[in-house]
């Protein structure tokens, strides 16, 4: 087990974590059933608002923290406990995100920042909103720099060797997160703040799109990525086997840093300010990262074959059967990961410069997005929950539990099923995202949308309902592992953090030079962004003023 | 660096499929001019009734085969008197905003434009079918986002 301070710090990240998730799965709730039209807000609490809490809190805090407290984990775990000066400032970032967060959700719950996780201008969110965001992000930078200090040390200490696959993982997210927040950083500080206390007047919006843009996609690498190294390094010690390939693990990660940021136009490519040419070459970029998905898909689905054909599966599927089915920590990452099939194909529609004109700010793209980050990543935090709390704890994870942990995940994936397949179609046929209910002034096109036997209100109210459900279940289980479970006392009870061994002899030094991948990364970015960028500043229209319209 | 034998052949058949892929994509954009909706044109965003051609927004024929519509999006509608176009003639869809960001998405179509204030977004497009299309935003722009749509009466001729 590792140091009791340690495992404090990753425990506080783990509770705000599913604090948020209480919050933001209930505002999810309340949105299905007002989109079916069942439900009336009183006049104090709008739609919007609570769209808007649902994304922050979700997509944004929930992840976020439990990252946080993953990495804190892990990185004790394989490096040894942390130094005086990395638990004070894991401790300092922890509670700048905490600040952050706070500020942030009081602004959206005062209904000064009805303005969605996006926060496009000119919508004008109270000033301290966007403090609050920029708070978040600084405290996840002192948060990263903490564990960069860490690993460091480690390196230090063991010259010429090549750190544990979690912790090598661990710091090409992390600086694939900073080089990501450079540009969210930028907007909020010089464009955002300023404007928003009224010390500048007017708002360049475009800029400020691409800005948030050129960090809004490297953000989604950073909820995959940790989800990733639970696939890579949690897995095969699930199975009782070794990591496939150290090197192609690491080969796959390093490949993120180059690939995950200088895409970021692919969000806007049915917007103005940006030509073709630029536009398409991101579209080029944004599908280099097929290739490390590729490579993840052929590792883990090789672990299965080893691991089932290691328990005595024979022929071409037998090992199918082989896998620990039963053991909840394995079942809830492997249906994760079959979501993330369709997740991914949905996404290379997503970025297909014109086949973007079909699905763009449609129900598909909130399908999508709830069967990627929703489900593969979220549901891999689930599964890495049921073990990582009691572990850190040192409490039992008891039968009742498992038998409750299958129960929500099923569920999880029933809900899930359900809500995102009719958010999909809907999108297909046209349905906005982001809508209050709406019949357009009872229009036949839009009553055609929610004519089908899938793409209906019911199904998707359904679906949320089941979600909520099963998101309480994993609320109970969370309170349980962290309070109320007996201790593990006996060495049979105790949880286990189960990191797989993985063979470097094979793995080449330069994977870890991280001044190469730094390198090619900020040469990529400048490939994409400088002359587009440039044009945008230099022929850049009159600012706008800012607009409440909530 | 060690590759397995069916790790090399699976990684290459998808590199392959990877490359035929963007060149169907980049063959259509380019060569048959099958790009999203876009423009690098700019406006004054406090100055769009004032500025042509959205001082007189509404549907103007340009030759025998183009038309142009021209609208104003604002929080929570369309300015675009008359939106009637024929059927089969090329319209060039030219749309801006007075206020925050918005859409100009047209139903059952491939018109699915962003627009932002500051720049004109420009599509073209043919409609095949007669009818009356629901045009709506498909941007979150505040409390009355979800009742922001009009109408195009698509006619033959």
């Amino acid at each position: 087990m590792i140091a009791l301070q340690d495992r404090k710090i990753a425990l506080w990240n783990i509770g705000v974590a599913y604090t948020a998730f209480l919050i933001g799965t209930l505002c999810g709730l309340l949105q299905v059933f007002i989109r079916n039209d069942a439900l009336q807000l009183p006049a104090w609490l709008d739609y919007y608002q609570i769209l808007t809490a649902h994304g922050v809190l979700l997509a944004l805090i929930y992840t976020t923290f439990f990252i946080f407290g993953f990495f804190i984990t892990g990185m004790s775990k394989s490096l040894g406990s942390f130094g005086p000066k990395v638990r004070l400032f894991s401790w300092i970032g922890f509670w700048v995100t905490l600040l952050g967060t706070v500020m942030a959700t009081a602004m959206i719950i005062s209904g000064q920042a009805s303005v969605m996780y996006t926060f496009y201008a000119p919508l004008k969110a109270s000033g301290f909103f966007y403090v609050g965001l920029a708070l978040v992000i600084i405290g996840t930078w002192i948060s990263s720099f903490a564990l960069v200090g860490h690993y460091r040390v480690w390196r230090k200490n063991h010259k010429g060797q090549l750190s544990p696959l979690f912790a090598f993982m661990t710091i090409t997210t992390i600086i694939m997160w900073i080089i990501a927040c450079l540009g969210v950083v930028a907007t909020v500080l010089f464009q955002y703040i300023p404007w928003a206390f009224g010390w500048t007047d007017t708002i360049d919006v475009e800029l400020s799109r691409s800005l948030f843009w050129y960090f809004g996609h490297p953000l989604v690498y950073f909820w995959l990525l940790p989800a990733y190294m639970a696939w890579y390094v949690i897995v095969p010690k699930l199975l009782g086997v070794k990591v496939f390939s150290d090197s192609l693990a690491r080969m796959s990660f390093v490949l993120f840093i180059l690939f995950s940021i200088p895409v970021g136009f692919h969000h806007q490519l049915t917007e103005p300010g940006i030509s073709n040419f630029w536009k398409f070459l991101q579209v080029v970029l944004t599908f280099m990262v097929i290739v490390p998905s590729l490579m993840t898909a052929f590792s883990m689905f090789a672990t299965f074959e080893i691991a089932g054909r290691k328990n005595g599966g024979k022929g071409l599927f037998g090992w199918f059967t082989k896998l620990p089915w039963k053991d909840i920590r394995f079942t809830s990452i492997f249906i994760a990961m079959l979501f993330f099939i369709p997740g991914g194909a949905g996404g290379i529609i997503n970025a297909s410069f014109q086949l973007n004109e079909v699905v763009h700010n449609t129900l598909w793209i909130v399908g999508h997005f709830h069967i990627t980050v929703g489900t593969p990543v979220a549901m891999t935090f689930m599964g890495v929950t049921f073990w990582l709390i009691p572990y850190l704890t040192g409490r039992k994870f008891t039968k009742s539990m498992k038998v409750l942990g299958l129960v929500q995940i099923i569920t999880w994936s029933i809900g899930m099923l359900l809500m995102s397949t009719a958010q999909h179609l809907l999108g297909l046929l046209g349905a906005p995202r982001r809508t209050a209910y709406s019949s357009y002034n009872n229009h036949p096109s839009s009553a055609e949308w929610f004519d089908g036997i899938l793409t209906n209100h019911v199904t998707m109210a359904i679906g949320g309902s089941i979600l909520f459900m099963s998101a309480m279940i994993l609320i109970y289980i969370v309170i349980m592992t962290m309070f109320l479970s007996p201790k593990a006392v006996e060495a049979k009870d105790m949880v286990d953090f189960p990191l797989a061994e993985s063979d470097m002899s094979n793995t080449p030094k330069w994977l870890e030079n991280w001044w190469i991948w730094i390198g090619l990364a900020l040469a990529l970015i400048a490939l994409a962004y400088a002359i587009p960028l440039t044009h945008m500043i230099q022929h850049a229209p009159p600012g706008s003023e800012g607009f409440k319209t909530w | 660096m060690h590759l397995h034998k069916y790790e090399k052949i699976w990684l290459t058949l998808g590199v392959i499929s990877l490359i035929i892929f963007l060149s169907v994509v980049g063959v259509s954009a380019f060569s048959q001019n099958h790009t999203p909706a876009g423009g690098m044109e700019t406006i004054d965003p406090k100055k769009v009734n004032e500025t042509a051609p959205f001082d007189n927004p509404g549907v103007t024929q340009l030759d025998d085969d183009t038309y142009q519509a021209t609208i104003v999006a604002m929080a929570f509608g369309y300015t675009a008197p008359e939106l009637k176009v024929p059927v089969g003639k090329e319209v060039v869809f030219k749309v801006t905003s007075t206020d925050v960001v918005h859409s100009f998405t047209i139903d059952n179509t491939k018109v699915n434009m962003m627009v932002v204030p500051g720049r004109i977004t420009t599509k073209s497009y043919t409609f095949e079918k007669p009818g009356t299309y629901l045009i709506l935003c498909n941007e979150y722009c505040g409390t009355g986002h979800h009742m922001m749509y009009t109408e195009i009466e698509v006619y033959e001729e």
